[in-house]
């Protein structure tokens, strides 16, 4: 491994050397909330994971879809040294996955999520702080299982919850050690579409407060509106990845518009090719986002005396944009 | 960070026990037992009448070293059945998933459940013992020679049996691992029986039954240890009473107590080898 991305200086006072390689070391950008390279893993004669690579920077939301069995699951264990990789190097947080102390910062909702039933909720956040080693005061772990709507369950033991509180604890667990990378094993399996739409202004909040997030979910609309980027793996190999522009490419735009001379019709097909039925009018934009296109567009139809109903953006779902690259490869073509 | 685990999960494993449904049986098979031995060492002195000092002696020393066996018997069965689902149960309903991927290391966590699976073993064979003790007291006015030392070797043979149990829940199921403990516990006492039956018909091949079983696992002569301990010293005195199950001729030797010890780190290295490997 040599291109690794380099771990957080230490100070050393005293050693004019080390004062510049530390000087050094700080300019440098921080490592990725993740980084993992080459990633391999067999379970007898199937092949799991497959040279799987891929970053996940700080403060970035990432998604990890792909159909059953791709081995997304497989691979989020490797991250986090809970299954041993046959090859393959992890970075979290700038640490090598093997030392213990790199998922001092990270959080972790498992698939598979169960906790100690004869703990109290407000019993497994105190022993998770303790194994972090992080001493977050009991207000603060309160607001965590406020957060997640367990407030009034604090003192009520596990082993009474529904799946879904469970699932909503688990989200408590992942967050309550002030983690700067959380590793969420589709999290909302087992919880009802509130719980959902909480789960989803959680990410934002996350990604608000610079917290990296690793999300494996089979909800395309949830890592649509949540996910700066996308791995897409499939039999353990990683099909596409790249930004939600890079995968979809053109976007499109609707609009409903009234008193359209051919001024106002040309000046949509410059901005895109075009086409219409009634008064709904598609103009596909090109895959590069330029802010101002939109608004620019809106504002010279209006001069040109167009009435302006409505402005929808569409895209290509990220949907359809998946079921097209597992049944035809990446780049489009059959395999 | 290792001290941190090991004391945290060590609480944690404590806390499991005293808050399942496993303490509750364990006390009432408990206090079922010493009930009926206080009622036992009532009708004995009521019998004693007729025998002579030494021999109430002896009677004593049997009925005490047989409940103890129970006792004993109990503590096995309560701390195997408690180590196979910790660990075990753990990985197979997915609990350990978010506790290892805390910063902690494996061997941490499971030496953290090995001493609080330990401190409990030998908190119950201490209070369970000790409370055995004042009844043979107050019933028939018998006091032990070594009562620390016999507790204590009780408390280790625990602790041999929940070691291997915790060595078999790293490799199988929960409930296979608590039954493998225990059926191996009474095969080694059983073994041990037939060697002293080798011995008394001075058969050196049947009397290395049981001296082989004793080494392959120490429950068994630490419990002969713990029986000599507890019993009148006047008895080895009688030679004709080595071939009682439930009596002990000889003290432990250092060397076997070394062996032990050695024994349980062993196995506790080989279980944390085993569960280090392990995919979870």
């Amino acid at each position: 491994m040599t291109t690794g991305p380099v771990a957080g200086p230490a100070a050393v006072a005293g050693d004019p050397d080390r004062d510049d390689t530390d000087r050094l070391l700080a300019e440098l950008p921080p490592a990725p909330a993740v980084w993992c390279s080459g990633l391999r893993k067999r379970y007898r004669r199937r092949t799991a994971v497959d040279d799987v690579s891929f970053s996940v920077g700080r403060g970035e939301v990432v998604g990890l879809l792909g159909p059953n069995g791709a081995g997304k699951t497989t691979v989020i264990k490797i991250l986090l040294g809970l299954v041993r990789p046959d090859a393959g190097e992890v970075l979290l947080l700038g640490r090598p996955g093997r030392d213990p102390r790199a998922r001092a910062r990270v959080g972790y909702l498992p698939e598979l999520f169960r906790y100690q039933p004869w703990l109290t909720a407000a019993e497994v956040l105190t022993l998770h702080c303790r194994l972090a080693g992080v001493p977050v005061p009991a207000r603060e772990r309160g607001e965590c299982l406020a957060l997640v709507g367990l407030a009034d369950r604090a003192g009520d033991r596990v082993g009474g919850f529904s799946k879904g509180m469970q699932q909503r604890l688990g989200l408590a667990v992942a967050l309550v050690a002030r983690p700067e990378l959380v590793v969420l094993d589709e999290p909302t399996s087992a919880l009802d579409p509130l719980g959902r739409a909480d789960v989803r202004d959680l990410l934002l909040s996350l990604r608000e407060r610079g917290v990296a997030v690793l999300l494996n979910s089979h909800l395309i609309g949830e890592v649509e509106r949540v996910c700066d980027r996308v791995v897409i793996l499939d039999r353990g190999r990683v099909a596409a990845a790249g930004t939600l522009a890079e995968l979809l490419g053109a976007r499109e735009l609707r609009l409903r518009l009234g008193a359209v001379g051919d001024r106002a019709r040309q000046r949509l097909a410059a901005a895109g090719r075009l086409t219409h039925s009634g008064d709904w009018y598609t103009v596909m934009l090109p895959p590069e986002e330029d802010p101002a296109t939109v608004p620019d567009l809106v504002v010279d139809l209006i001069g040109l005396g167009v009435r302006v109903h409505a402005v929808e953006p569409g895209r290509i779902s990220l949907e359809e944009r998946l079921l097209d690259i597992l049944r035809t490869g990446p780049g489009g073509g059959q395999r | 960070m290792i001290a941190r685990t090991v004391l945290t999960v060590a609480a944690l494993t404590l806390q499991e026990a005293v808050r399942r449904r496993v303490l509750r049986s364990i006390v009432v098979m408990t206090v079922v037992l010493l009930g009926l031995s206080a009622w036992g060492f009532h009708r004995l002195d009521a019998e004693f009448g007729a025998f002579t000092t030494g021999e109430a002696r002896i009677a004593a020393s049997t009925v005490l070293n047989l409940v103890m066996f129970g006792l004993s018997l109990i503590a096995a069965l309560g701390t195997a059945f408690l180590a196979g689902p910790t660990l075990a149960g753990e990985i197979e309903s997915g609990i350990v998933l978010a506790v290892m991927t805390r910063p902690v290391r494996r061997p941490a966590v499971l030496a953290g459940k090995w001493l609080g699976l330990a401190a409990f073993g030998s908190a119950f064979v201490t209070v369970a013992g000790l409370g055995q003790l004042l009844i043979v007291r107050v019933t028939v006015d018998y006091w032990p020679p070594h009562p620390a030392t016999g507790l204590a070797l009780l408390a280790a043979q625990t602790t041999v049996l929940l070691t291997l149990s915790l060595l078999l829940s790293t490799v199988i199921s929960p409930m296979a691992s608590g039954i493998v403990a225990v059926g191996l516990f009474g095969a080694t006492w059983i073994a041990g029986v037939v060697g002293m039956v080798g011995e008394a018909f001075g058969n050196d091949g049947v009397a290395r039954v049981g001296t082989v079983s004793r080494m392959l696992l120490p429950t068994d002569g630490l419990w002969r240890g713990a029986m000599h301990a507890f019993q009148h010293p006047g008895l080895s005195q009688f030679p004709a009473f080595e071939d009682s199950p439930f009596l002990s001729m000889a003290p432990l030797t250092a060397g076997y107590l070394a062996w032990a010890g050695v024994w349980v780190a062993l196995v506790l290295g080989l279980a944390a080898l085993v569960f280090q490997r392990r995919d979870l």
